[in-house]
């Protein structure tokens, strides 16, 4: 059994527990009661969160998070107006709402070292890594300049050089995938995690559930990130999960899981410290459960009649992750002009990627054979 | 004047629409996420959002309205507090961004190719079996290269099902030979995100049979993810193992796949028949820069062939190999096939029929040189094939012979396949199911006319 680590859990008073002279017969009572050190171990995580909910960050940091969030909903926004005029093609997921969850979690990794690898909604991972905007806009727009040269579109787009891996159509794939980066991280010995990300939908592919066994059998440097937005596509969690919590669904294979509010982007980098502080030191995979909302449809062709207006609103008005870090600043007394500032900047931004995405030539015809195969043979 | 809201297309197919409601009205102050209007498509009623702040200045277009192209303007938004001037984008600097592309894209390495050996007169051949040259081009690839690992089921501790790992784990350790739990969907998974992140697997399956639970990862991971990064992403990853019918094991355990992954752009697929081309194939794709699917078969595992000794002996990919020459006909097979034609050629030789045998060994890319090559001195082929008949690796041959090698064939080509059923497990149905030298022998001579 693998030492656990408990980075900001509490001491508890464990080092007087050892019994001295516990008489025979309570001991059938005892297993129900005590907690051995494997069993805390798998909530240990979450106390250590729940200790230290929010992270304290600097005025800059928050409105650096502030910035990363506002350009994932002005992105995406300008993404779905392109779509509405035809400029995107295809199948185009919206990342609207959720933009605390990758900013938060990627905010605490070491970006260019770390591995990060999600599914088809991956526009705000990308941008939350740093990922030139222009490259990932032309990419929607299917041109010769955009990250993937046009041949991969909005579901499969890559970094090697940010330690991007994609950007995964099939889902549950990027789990499997996940954990490979995990294994080379390992294997070279360079100190690097992955963080994987999956939603409430592909929990339920089996594939994740083998990646679980093995990450956690070699103790994989992986952060196992569960974005539960409530709909897989357009069915309830509830209505296709008999463990709707799915931090649990990791217990079964020794994985601490964490609860996380993801709305709200400092405790979301408060739980990611936890987490990562415990999968750095070597202790195996951590399953970190990142509850949040998309405020659009599945992908630009879903209707969302299967929720209501009102719950939308509701998530809008009271929960939105961009609102609440801006009254954050507000109350620590950041300008409102320094936040409009930001805003103005980001309007810029995404306006002009959206102009080089439509003004930047589609591929040449002969890219049509290009990046089959590498070799020649 | 201000901001134009264009009817927007709300599905990848949708062409013109229903505005079928209006949420607001000239003068309403609308800030981004407000739902403005209601667009029905042939599929569904949609929300429209507005992304903009400011106020509603016309709705160009009443409600009820049907076969709204994409495109028209249907309102417009007047912005508060901005003039037109700010609010219109910075033009682009559309000539320097590419570069930056280009630089994400070069920082991949190019493809080092496989340098292929040629075999000195006077080298040292030695018997050597096909599961032996197997294990040997492993241990040659993982002592050159520290980024090659082997991970499948039962590979190191039990020294592999069918002992083509033996020796791995007390050379190499448990780092890097690495039994699998029984999940070959995750470990195939495991395999392919490793060699995006820059290793070197060698993924054993137990049988291709089972990787069927891992086809996902081959196809759409391994195979797919070259071109749709635009080069950028490339997944250096070998899936090998036994393929094809072994001996009684029962249809879940006698799949010759070879058509499936061969019909798939973006992989690599070997079938090698003797060791020497086991040996050197299986080095030169642990060093291929692509997915390669490596092919092997059990009742060949033992089979003893000269293998020249050489400390590096690879030999290229997509390149056939004439087994045996002859004037009169082509046998094109591939794996187990190549022993069969053998067997059928010296039948053959007997009644005054001189068979050339080309073993392809890379199903994928395919040698059409070599098949073509050799039809256009004997002007007949047969094909065989220890696989299924319909769909195959002997289809594409003869598609291939119709298409550019027409005018060579003084016979149509035909095939010889397994026959066109799960194969059963009774001793004498296999045996009628499975291709043999007779049928070998008899399609030969039919297309000779004899």
């Amino acid at each position: 059994m693998a030492q656990p680590a408990r980075p900001r859990a509490p001491k508890a008073p464990k080092s007087t527990t050892a019994p001295k002279a516990a008489p025979a017969v309570a001991a059938p009572a005892a297993p129900l009661n005590v907690e051995d050190e494997a069993t805390f171990a798998l909530r240990s995580l979450q106390q250590a969160h729940a200790n230290n909910k929010r992270y304290e960050a600097s005025d800059a940091e928050l409105l650096h998070f502030y910035e990363q969030m506002v350009l994932i909903r002005r992105f995406e926004e300008k993404a779905g107006q392109l779509y509405g005029l035809g400029l995107i093609g295809g199948f185009c997921h919206l990342y609207i709402g959720q933009e605390a969850v990758a900013v938060g979690l990627q905010s605490a990794l070491n970006e260019g070292h770390d591995s990060v690898i999600t599914g088809y909604r991956d526009h705000g991972h990308m941008l939350a890594y740093g990922i030139d905007p222009k490259v990932i806009m032309a990419e929607l727009t299917g041109r010769g300049a955009g990250i993937s040269r046009g041949k991969g579109g909005s579901m499969h787009m890559f970094s090697t050089e940010h330690k991007f891996f994609g950007g995964h159509g099939i889902v549950g794939a990027q789990v499997s995938l996940g954990a490979g980066l995990a294994f080379a991280h390992k294997y070279r010995g360079d100190g690097g995690v992955c963080m994987a990300y999956f939603g409430d939908g592909a929990a339920n592919q089996g594939q994740v559930y083998e990646t679980f066994n093995m990450a956690a059998l070699w103790q994989l440097p992986i952060v196992f990130v569960v974005e539960n937005n409530g709909y897989a596509m357009g069915t309830a969690v509830k209505r296709g999960s008999a463990e709707t919590h799915f931090h649990r669904r990791g217990t079964g294979f020794r994985i601490p899981g964490m609860d996380v509010n993801g709305m709200d982007v400092l405790e979301v980098r408060a739980a990611a410290e936890v987490a990562l502080d415990y999968v750095r030191a070597g202790n195996g995979p951590v399953l970190m459960e990142l509850n949040t909302y998309r405020y659009r449809g599945h992908s630009m062709s879903d209707p969302a009649k299967y929720r209501s207006r009102e719950e939308v609103q509701e998530m809008r008005d009271h929960h939105d992750p961009i609102e609440g870090a801006k009254q954050d600043l507000l109350r620590r007394g950041v300008s409102e002009e320094a936040i409009k500032a930001i805003d103005k900047k980001i309007r810029t931004v995404v306006a002009e990627a959206a102009d080089f995405a439509e003004s930047s030539p589609e591929p040449a015809a002969d890219e049509l054979y290009t990046d089959v195969l590498v070799g020649t043979y | 004047m201000g901001i134009e809201l264009k009817m927007p297309a709300l599905s990848p197919t949708m062409e013109e629409g229903t505005l079928a409601k209006w949420l607001v009205k000239p003068g309403d102050a609308v800030k981004s996420g407000d739902i403005i209007a209601e667009i029905e498509t042939d599929k569904a009623t949609m929300e429209f959002e507005t992304i903009d702040e400011g106020v509603i200045g016309a709705l160009m277009v009443a409600e009820g309205t049907e076969g709204v192209k994409v495109g028209t303007v249907i309102a417009t938004i007047t912005s508060e507090g901005e003039t037109e001037a700010q609010a219109a984008p910075a033009p682009a600097p559309a000539v320097a961004a590419p570069a930056q592309v280009v630089a994400v894209l070069a920082l991949a390495p190019a493809a080092a190719p496989a340098p292929v050996t040629a075999v000195p007169a006077g080298t040292a051949m030695n018997a050597t079996t096909v599961r032996e040259a197997l294990r040997d081009a492993m241990a040659e690839e993982m002592r050159a290269d520290d980024r090659v690992f082997v991970m499948g089921e039962e590979v190191a501790e039990y020294q592999g099902a069918y002992k083509v790992t033996q020796g791995l784990l007390e050379e190499f350790g448990p780092q890097r030979v690495i039994d699998t739990p029984i999940t070959e969907y995750g470990f195939a998974g495991i395999g392919a995100g490793a060699a995006m992140g820059g290793l070197r697997p060698v993924i054993e399956f137990m049988t291709f049979n089972f990787a069927l639970q891992a086809i996902d990862h081959i196809i759409n991971s391994a195979a797919k993810t070259n071109y749709m990064s635009g080069g950028q992403m490339r997944c250096p990853v070998v899936f090998r193992g036994p393929n094809g019918a072994a001996l009684r094991v029962g249809a879940q355990h006698s799949h010759n796949f070879a058509a499936w992954y061969a019909s798939v752009p973006g992989l690599v697929v070997i079938a090698p028949y003797d060791a020497a081309d086991a040996k050197g194939l299986l080095k030169a794709a642990i060093r291929s820069e692509d997915p390669v699917v490596f092919l092997e078969n059990e009742l060949v595992y033992g089979r003893s062939f000269v293998v020249p000794q050489m400390d590096d002996f690879v030999l290229p990919i997509g390149k056939a190999r004439t087994v045996r020459s002859g004037q009169h006909v082509t046998i094109v097979t591939y794996s187990i096939g190549v022993g069969l034609s053998l067997e059928a050629a010296e039948t053959l030789a007997a009644e005054g029929i001189e068979a050339e045998i080309i073993d392809l060994r890379t199903l994928r890319p395919l040698d059409k040189a070599a098949v073509l090559g050799s039809l256009a001195r004997t002007n007949r082929m047969v094909v065989v094939e220890e696989g299924f008949p319909v769909c195959s690796i002997a289809s594409e041959i003869i598609t291939i012979a119709m298409e550019e090698g027409f005018d060579h064939l003084d016979a149509p080509v035909l095939r010889v396949c397994n026959e066109d059923v799960p194969l059963p497990y009774a001793a004498n149905l296999e045996k009628l199911a499975l291709v043999d030298t007779a049928q070998i022998v008899a399609a030969v001579k039919k297309v000779c006319y004899r």
